[in-house]
């Protein structure tokens, strides 16, 4: 078997395993490449059944329009539950990624997957991260276990030995599992061109209207984008790394139009993939392990 | 396309595990260009003055870099021209070995280092016996440090005869010594210039190259069932990963633990049709005719797998609290969650001789010898012969923490505790606890309320109990009342008058007992009733082999 077969089958095992013995699981699906290779995973897992699990989507009203299109078009054409939560407290509020920065995350994210895992009573979560993307996600286990309020407990985590995963849990307590955890950013997009899977087409270069801020180019996707003094979006040829909201989403610009050729720059890359992720660089070093203690996923 | 190579780093405190696979990440150019700054700023602040501090790549929790050491395994994914590597960084302290032993659990090789002013150590000791107690059959022991020594070659062969010991004493399979220097990059991805004396590979290259199949042959084939899938009246299939062995469209399989055999109708590998299944992918599997097949079966041909319902299996306890004879866990061994009782601790190993201690509890971090019996017939075999199924783990059945992770070494087709019939002793041995029931008199000044707290006391400490009082109801009827919820397995606290008392301890009955002792109060209550129900080895003995 190739390293991707040991992959795969690692991760349908840990889906099978959470459909067998949790009481009611849910796949987060972020629309992101990750989640386009988990949500075809669970489709192999258990075909010929549709995956015994509904999907959810926390919107955060800021992802990109294509990302929503896709999600949407997708769960039509894969005839899969597609749930999605916004926390309508943080809109009434006008939360927004331009006035409050870290606190928006928290709200519209991390308080809004908290509300929703709480209000639908889900015990496991499915998650797509990777232990490559950051040093704390490098030590936490397949089957993570959070608190009655959603926290993480780095220091105390239960022992995960061989496949023998322990998915006991008290009222209230929930699991999150990440069948990902151990591919690497080129292991997704080498599965991604062996299984000929869709992705969102931001991943790919196109003419894009967007602005350069802080070394990073931001895509002006609606007319809500806030443009700063002297600020003029112009048209260039660029694409994402990872996705998000897109005001905090980095861009840069590339001629890679195809798969092949997003693979070739990958392999070249010279940044690490949450560089352009706005947030992990909010608050200096351990940020991402204090986000995840409070129940960031 | 490239194979994986999954392998730990191990050893004691400070003999430079972290550093030496941030040294291979580093020389590897396996680094981007943030990390490498962002170390290179790090370690301006850090232990190492100003040079870079390569184990920052790893110890990644805020309190580990506070402390400097490494509390949980790191995992970290690279790939040379000629393989990619899973590596996970264990800690070295004796306080986190449990996180090094998930470390080992999936691990296929294991890189142990010996600090080369030291030499072989207590830790180092441990860790290669957890290594090979979890099934690794590889091992590199990295003399590390040699710069510390000045490169000196008595130290290296001085050193590698303590490690011939160990590999005797063990009974390792394979075993290489490679000397190095983490920090200055000896032997880790380049040769060194400084220990010509050295004519071997580096560390690296022998990664590379060195081929971990040849030892994984189990015999025939075994899939343990995960799911059945039915998503309607035409479709039943079983879901599972293949373990060893292969299998073709037509062949004759037997269901375990009951046995029945069907031929193989259909094989799916993920979405795709197949005429034949291989060791390690994921299957549905659909049979010619209708068998009892659920989560927990084993589908096996040629394998000589058995069903069991007691093994006899090394333990290493992970858990703050201690084993106990008698003590009632759920066993997950293959697909199968189960209760289990340890029924005896036989000994315990000493991390250092490998000698044999006797013992009635088993702390953290210690290897033991246990016979645990199953509450059901359920496949397994030793886990010399088919992994899989000679792997388990113990979940604690009120804090649901994994208490221990074991392999077999024997099974058991004795009895076991199970029967045909589920009888008392069956129900008594799946709750963990001896049926009794405990009379508390109102005249002794007892009332409801203090029972009341009492009860949820040893509800919270695992026991299964039901509080009743006297009342109304007759005499015979209570005694049945009673008699039923013991044959439950429950055990009972009945509030009653002296007479009532009397009367349902009247008979020579050994499982009703008067409460008598002089001390009221809530904690010699819950005391006494724990210590009269409780599971010790020498009734469950008793139970399950007279």
């Amino acid at each position: 078997m190739t390293h991707l077969d040991t992959l795969e089958a690692e991760a349908i095992y840990i889906m099978r395993e959470v459909a067998a013995e949790c009481e009611r699981p849910v796949m987060l699906y972020s629309i992101g490449k990750d989640s386009s290779v988990m949500l075809h995973l669970a489709l192999k897992a258990f075909y010929p059944e549709k995956p015994p699990f509904p999907f959810m989507h926390i919107d955060t009203t800021w992802k990109f329009r294509e990302m929503i299109q896709f999600r949407d078009k997708t769960a039509r054409e894969k005839g899969i539950e597609m749930l999605v939560y916004t926390n309508e407290d943080g809109v009434r509020q006008g939360i927004n990624p331009f006035d409050h920065g870290s606190s928006y995350t928290d709200i519209m994210k991390t308080q809004a997957l908290k509300q929703a895992l709480s209000r639908y009573g889900f015990t496991a979560a499915f998650g797509g991260g990777r232990r490559d993307e950051e040093k704390s996600r490098a030590k936490e286990r397949i089957f993570s276990f959070r608190n009655e309020s959603h926290g993480w407990d780095p220091k105390n985590q239960r022992p995960e030995m061989w496949k023998l995963y322990n998915t006991r849990i008290h009222k209230g307590e929930s699991i999150r599992v990440f069948p990902l955890s151990n591919w690497t950013e080129k292991d997704i997009w080498q599965y991604i061109r062996q299984e000929d899977i869709e992705i969102v087409p931001l991943y790919f270069a196109a003419e894009r209207p967007c602005v350069e801020r802080d070394g990073q180019l931001i895509m002006t996707d609606d007319d809500r984008m806030r443009l700063l003094p002297g600020e003029k979006p112009e048209i260039r040829k660029i694409r994402f790394r990872t996705l998000g909201c897109y005001p905090l989403t980095g861009g840069f610009e590339s001629d890679a139009e195809t798969i092949d050729d997003v693979i070739a720059e990958t392999l070249s890359a010279v940044e690490s993939e949450r560089t352009t992720r706005v947030i992990d660089s909010d608050s200096g070093e351990g940020s991402m392990e204090r986000r995840k203690k409070e129940g960031y996923f | 396309m490239k194979d994986l190579l999954r392998f730990i780093t191990c050893g004691s405190v400070d003999d430079g595990k972290s550093t030496l696979i941030g040294h291979i990440l580093y020389s590897s150019k396996l680094l981007y260009a943030d990390q490498e700054k962002a170390l290179a700023l790090e370690s301006k602040v850090g232990s190492r003055g100003g040079k870079l501090d390569y184990s920052l790549l790893l110890d990644g929790l805020t309190e580990e870099r506070e402390q400097g050491i490494t509390i949980d395994a790191a995992y970290r994914y690279f790939t040379t021209d000629l393989r990619s590597f899973i590596v996970a960084d264990t800690p070295g302290h004796e306080e986190y070995t449990r996180n090094m032993a998930v470390g080992a659990s999936n691990a296929e090789l294991a890189v142990i280092l010996v600090d080369a002013q030291q030499g072989v150590l207590l830790q180092t000791k441990r860790h290669a016996r957890i290594c090979a107690i979890m099934g690794i059959k590889y091992f590199v022991f990295a003399v590390n440090k040699m710069d510390l020594v000045n490169y000196d070659e008595e130290v290296f062969i001085h050193i590698t005869e303590g490690i011939n010991a160990l590999q005797r004493e063990l009974n390792l399979h394979n075993v290489k010594v490679i000397p190095v220097s983490a920090t200055e990059g000896d032997n880790v991805a380049q040769k060194s210039p400084n220990m010509n004396w050295y004519h071997g590979e580096t560390l690296l290259s022998y990664l590379e190259n060195i081929d971990v199949r040849d030892y994984a042959e189990e015999k025939g084939f075994y899939l343990p069932v995960q799911r059945v899938c039915r998503p309607d009246h035409s479709f039943r299939g079983f879901q599972g990963q293949a373990e060893c062995g292969q299998i073709s469209i037509g062949d004759e399989v037997t269901a375990l633990p009951k046995g029945e055999k069907a031929h193989i109708r259909n094989i799916f590998i993920g979405d795709r049709e197949a005429q034949t299944l291989s060791a390690g992918q994921a299957a549905t599997l659909q049979l010619d005719r209708e068998i009892d097949v659920s989560r927990g079966s084993v589908l096996e041909k040629d394998s000589g797998l058995k069903a069991a319902n007691s093994v006899t299996a090394t333990l290493i306890w992970l858990d703050d609290t201690p084993l106990n004879n008698g003590g009632s866990f759920f066993v997950k061994l293959g697909t199968n969650l189960i209760p289990g009782i340890v029924v005896k601790i036989l000994h315990k190993t000493d991390i250092n001789t490998g000698g044999h201690i006797n013992a009635d509890t088993v702390e953290k971090n210690e290897i033991a010898l246990c016979r645990i019996s199953f509450t059901d017939r359920i496949t397994a075999d030793r886990f010399s012969r088919h992994k899989t199924m000679g792997e388990l783990i113990l979940i604690d059945r009120v804090t649901f923490m994994t208490s221990a992770c074991g392999v077999i070494e024997r099974c058991g087709h004795d009895e076991g505790l199970s029967e045909n019939r589920i009888t008392e002793k069956t129900r008594s041995a799946a709750m963990g606890q001896r049926a009794v029931t405990v009379i508390f008199r109102r005249e002794d000044g007892f009332t409801l309320s203090q029972l009341e707290k009492a009860e949820k006391r040893l509800i919270l400490g695992g026991r299964h109990t039901y509080l009743l009082e006297a009342g109304t109801i007759q005499q015979e009827t209570l005694r049945e009342i009673i008699a039923h919820l013991n044959r439950a397995g429950l055990v009972v606290l009945l509030l009653a008058g002296n007479d009532g008392a009397r009367s349902q301890a009247s008979d020579n009955d050994t499982r009703t007992i008067i409460y008598s002792k002089k001390k009221k109060d809530e904690e010699s209550i819950v005391d006494f009733v724990k210590n009269v129900s409780s599971y010790d080895y020498d009734i469950s003995e008793k139970a399950l082999y007279i």
